[in-house]
């Protein structure tokens, strides 16, 4: 396959998953500051900004921390390059520029998405609105993903597509965890108040996997417990291992005489299958994810360079 | 060329239906027209969800419209069809061996059959070429040649596009459409197919390799999305199972031509280029070109990958060269000329030049590089503003000019509001060069859907028909 042509698949599928998760964040967040102290409320409105490396930008335009604000910013902003707005907008133009290597059914969910999220007014998603707003980008990110998977020739299209997807929501677990155990500095015994619990609860909430949490421990939420299932448990298909299953997989398909990605691939396949839950917090935890998301971008970094070119191709968008 | 009332190609002068039209008049006559509508939609509908849209120039960019499709065939008996293929593959002939010449011999010049000032002194000439040896001495490997049938019944040629002529993908999308929206009207004539010209394509393209090469790899090369024939080039690369690719996916090493895929580069023999020569390698032509591939002509001109169609061969279909063609085919294949030319006057010789002041209302005036339809004049539907206007650009440039009688291109049965009507078309067979010459019976159609206007060109808001050759 033509490097181009998987550079533009790959981006694609990360802008999508990359605009899910995005959605993901600011709907908890909203949900968030109805509740706490005003200092815990301050604390939640930066974690968005946080998570996503965009509160240098987002002070640059010196205005205060609000969350219309946060949505403005990481919602509609077409200058912010990591906005929804801008990530669908990038991920239908890499669509249409490899129309021709993907089914109908993907450019036309694409290319959709796109043309609804044009229609979208600054007006509808405040208050409620906000959480119906999100709910349809987590909706349009869920059919492209399935469309692709269900209409799609098994063969480089497919693999680079599941590799952006996976990689991409990998980065965004490690970041929301970390942003959370950042925040709370808490030990392994700490339970927190009841307040704590909800923050717990939320952060669970935004990658989906609440439900998942109760079927498993049959307890209340300790963080422990959070990071075992966020990183290590590969049923849970946000967790750390389960995107790495996916990543390893799409990388063997994959056919090319790289090496140095491939092999960096298995490397953290194989570290997150021998980890221990405990040992990692006694070596602590954010050590541990800043060492991850590290890692995950050094392999970002050499699988650009062994397949999809070695220049920054204008398929991510304007993200530096 | 006498102007006489209109050739219309459905009915004779008499009214009478021509006998290779019978069973579509026969059609439209039982068909209701709320039916016919209906069908129009669907394949309106079809179209779009296909994809197969093309950009408009100045339009917004990324803007994409339909070229309209018109469902009432253009019907062509094979008799007459015979005749003209052969003499499409007669001037496309002609037109090689006249490019292949003035790069090496230049016997014709010596001759004084065509001025050396007209081929020297002409912006399509490429120097860079003389000498260059190609496979099988073609030039055009894909020419386009636009017919017109005038009222006395004849088909003249309009003209010859050597360089990047486009559409084919309409002529075999077109066909598709009809088969699928009327299936009964293919059971009431034999219609001779066009579906395997991707496959002729390909084996011309193969055909064209550098000799050395045993199975050479094809190419599809595009300047990109937003190029206005961007859908074709996707087609023709899919319907051929070829890469598509664009200049930045090109790299050349040790004058030789590769792409960027996922597995490594990969050596690249023969490249079917949409982009014009211009464009082609900054380091040989326009510095500035962002869509080209630096290093691509040395390679050529070392005669390590072919370029489908060749560097230079504007100069032959500059409309200025036209009028010689006819010569040309005198002079190199000893034949009397097939298929008649439209009488031209050459405005940079001065006494065309006066007759064309003097006549100006009545004639059609092209730029000799133009296409499209732009540029051009009709003199007798222009305004006395524009008469005015092109008097100066005459005056001022007058060698950047051709003109031409305005001729009465025939009509063919046509959708419009209120039923059928007659409407002006023209028709562009796609010739192939390699080994041999080739072509698939039939063409692509175009329709100038304005009653009474003779432009038919897509980006001028003209519609496209199937194009049938019967038995």
């Amino acid at each position: 396959m033509l490097s181009r042509v998987a550079d533009r698949i790959y981006w694609m599928s990360r802008q999508i998953e990359r605009a899910e998760n995005m959605a993901r964040i600011l709907g908890v967040t909203s949900n968030m500051v109805l509740f706490g102290t005003k200092e815990t409320r301050e604390q939640n409105l930066l974690a968005p900004l946080t998570i996503t490396d965009c509160a240098e930008r987002y002070f640059e335009q010196k205005k205060p921390v609000t969350l219309q604000g946060l949505v403005d910013f990481l919602a509609l902003d077409p200058d912010n390059p990591s906005s929804i707005y801008s990530c669908l907008r990038s991920a239908r133009e890499n669509g249409h520029a490899v129309r021709w290597q993907i089914t109908s059914e993907m450019w036309e969910s694409l290319n959709t998405t796109w043309l609804e999220m044009r229609r979208v007014r600054r007006s509808e998603i405040a208050g409620a609105g906000a959480t119906k707003f999100f709910d349809w980008v987590k909706d349009r990110s869920h059919l492209f993903r399935g469309v692709t998977y269900g209409t799609i020739m098994r063969g480089d299209a497919f693999n680079f597509s599941r590799l952006g997807t996976f990689l991409e929501r990998a980065d965004n677990t490690a970041r929301i965890l970390d942003v959370k155990y950042h925040v709370h500095l808490p030990s392994i015994k700490d339970v927190g108040g009841a307040l704590d619990h909800y923050q717990w609860t939320a952060l669970l909430r935004s990658v989906s996997s609440f439900e998942t949490y109760q079927a498993l421990y049959r307890d209340q939420v300790l963080p422990i417990n959070v990071a075992q299932l966020l990183i290590l448990e590969r049923r849970m298909p946000r967790s750390l291992a389960a995107c790495f299953d996916q990543v390893t997989q799409a990388m063997e398909r994959i056919e090319g005489h790289d090496r140095a990605a491939k092999r960096l691939a298995s490397e953290l396949h194989a570290r997150l299958t021998n980890a221990d839950i405990e040992e990692i917090f006694k070596d602590g935890l954010h050590e541990y994810l800043t060492e991850c998301i590290a890692d995950m971008n050094e392999l970002a970094v050499r699988i650009q360079r062994a397949y999809l070119g070695t220049e920054l191709g204008t398929a991510q968008g304007r993200r530096k | 060329m006498e102007r006489r009332q209109k050739y219309d190609e459905m009915r004779a002068a008499d009214g009478k239906v021509r006998p290779h039209f019978g069973p579509i008049a026969e059609w439209l006559a039982q068909t209701p027209a709320g039916r016919v509508a209906e069908k129009r939609r669907e394949a309106d509908l079809l179209f779009h969800r296909v994809g197969i849209t093309f950009a408009v120039y100045g339009d917004e960019q990324g803007a994409e419209r339909l070229i309209p499709f018109d469902t009432i065939p253009r019907i062509i008996p094979k008799a007459e069809w015979d005749v003209l293929a052969k003499g499409l593959k007669q001037r496309v002939d002609a037109l090689n061996r006249f490019l292949h010449d003035i790069y090496h011999g230049q016997e014709i010049l010596k001759a004084s059959v065509v001025p050396p000032d007209q081929v020297l002194k002409n912006a399509g000439f490429q120097k860079e070429m003389r000498g260059v040896e190609l496979p099988n001495r073609v030039y055009s490997n894909i020419a386009g040649i636009d017919l017109v049938r005038h009222s006395d019944g004849k088909y003249y040629v309009l003209e010859d596009n050597l360089r990047t002529p486009s559409g084919v993908s309409y002529m075999i999308e077109n066909r598709k459409m009809m088969m699928r929206l009327f299936p009964e009207l293919f059971e009431r004539q034999t219609v001779l197919p066009v579906e395997h010209y991707p496959a002729l394509l390909l084996e011309t393209l193969r055909a064209s390799a550098p000799p050395r090469v045993r199975d050479p790899v094809v190419a599809v090369l595009t300047p990109g999305q937003y190029n206005s024939a961007y859908f074709e080039h996707a087609f023709l690369a899919q319907q051929m199972g070829v890469e598509l690719v664009e200049g930045a996916d090109l790299f050349t090493k040790d004058n030789s031509v590769y792409m960027r895929t996922t597995s490594g580069r990969q050596r690249v023999d023969v490249i079917y280029r949409r982009l014009d020569d211009a464009f082609l390698d900054p380091l040989a032509f326009k510095k500035d070109s962002m869509l080209g591939v630096p290093g691509l002509f040395a390679a050529y001109r070392a005669g390590n990958v072919a370029l489908a169609n060749a560097v230079g061969t504007g100069v032959a279909d500059d409309k200025s060269t036209y009028p010689y063609v006819p010569e040309m085919i005198r002079f190199y294949l000893k034949e009397e000329p097939i298929l008649a030319n439209v009488p031209t006057w050459l405005c940079g010789k001065p006494k065309d030049l006066a007759h064309v002041m003097e006549h100006l209302a009545e004639l059609v005036v092209k730029e000799v590089q133009g296409s499209g339809g732009y540029g051009m004049l009709v003199g007798p539907s222009a305004s006395k503003a524009e008469l005015g206007a092109f008097r100066k650009l005459l005056k001022e440039n007058p060698r950047n000019y051709i003109a031409q009688p305005t001729l009465s291109l025939s009509t063919c049965p046509t959708f419009v509001k209120r039923g059928f009507a007659p409407r002006h078309v023209d028709l562009r067979p796609y010739v192939l060069s390699g080994k041999e010459v080739k072509l698939v019976p039939g063409g692509l159609t175009r329709v100038a859907l304005k009653e009474g206007s003779l432009v038919v060109n897509s980006s001028q808001g003209g519609g496209t028909k199937d194009t049938w050759v019967v038995e």
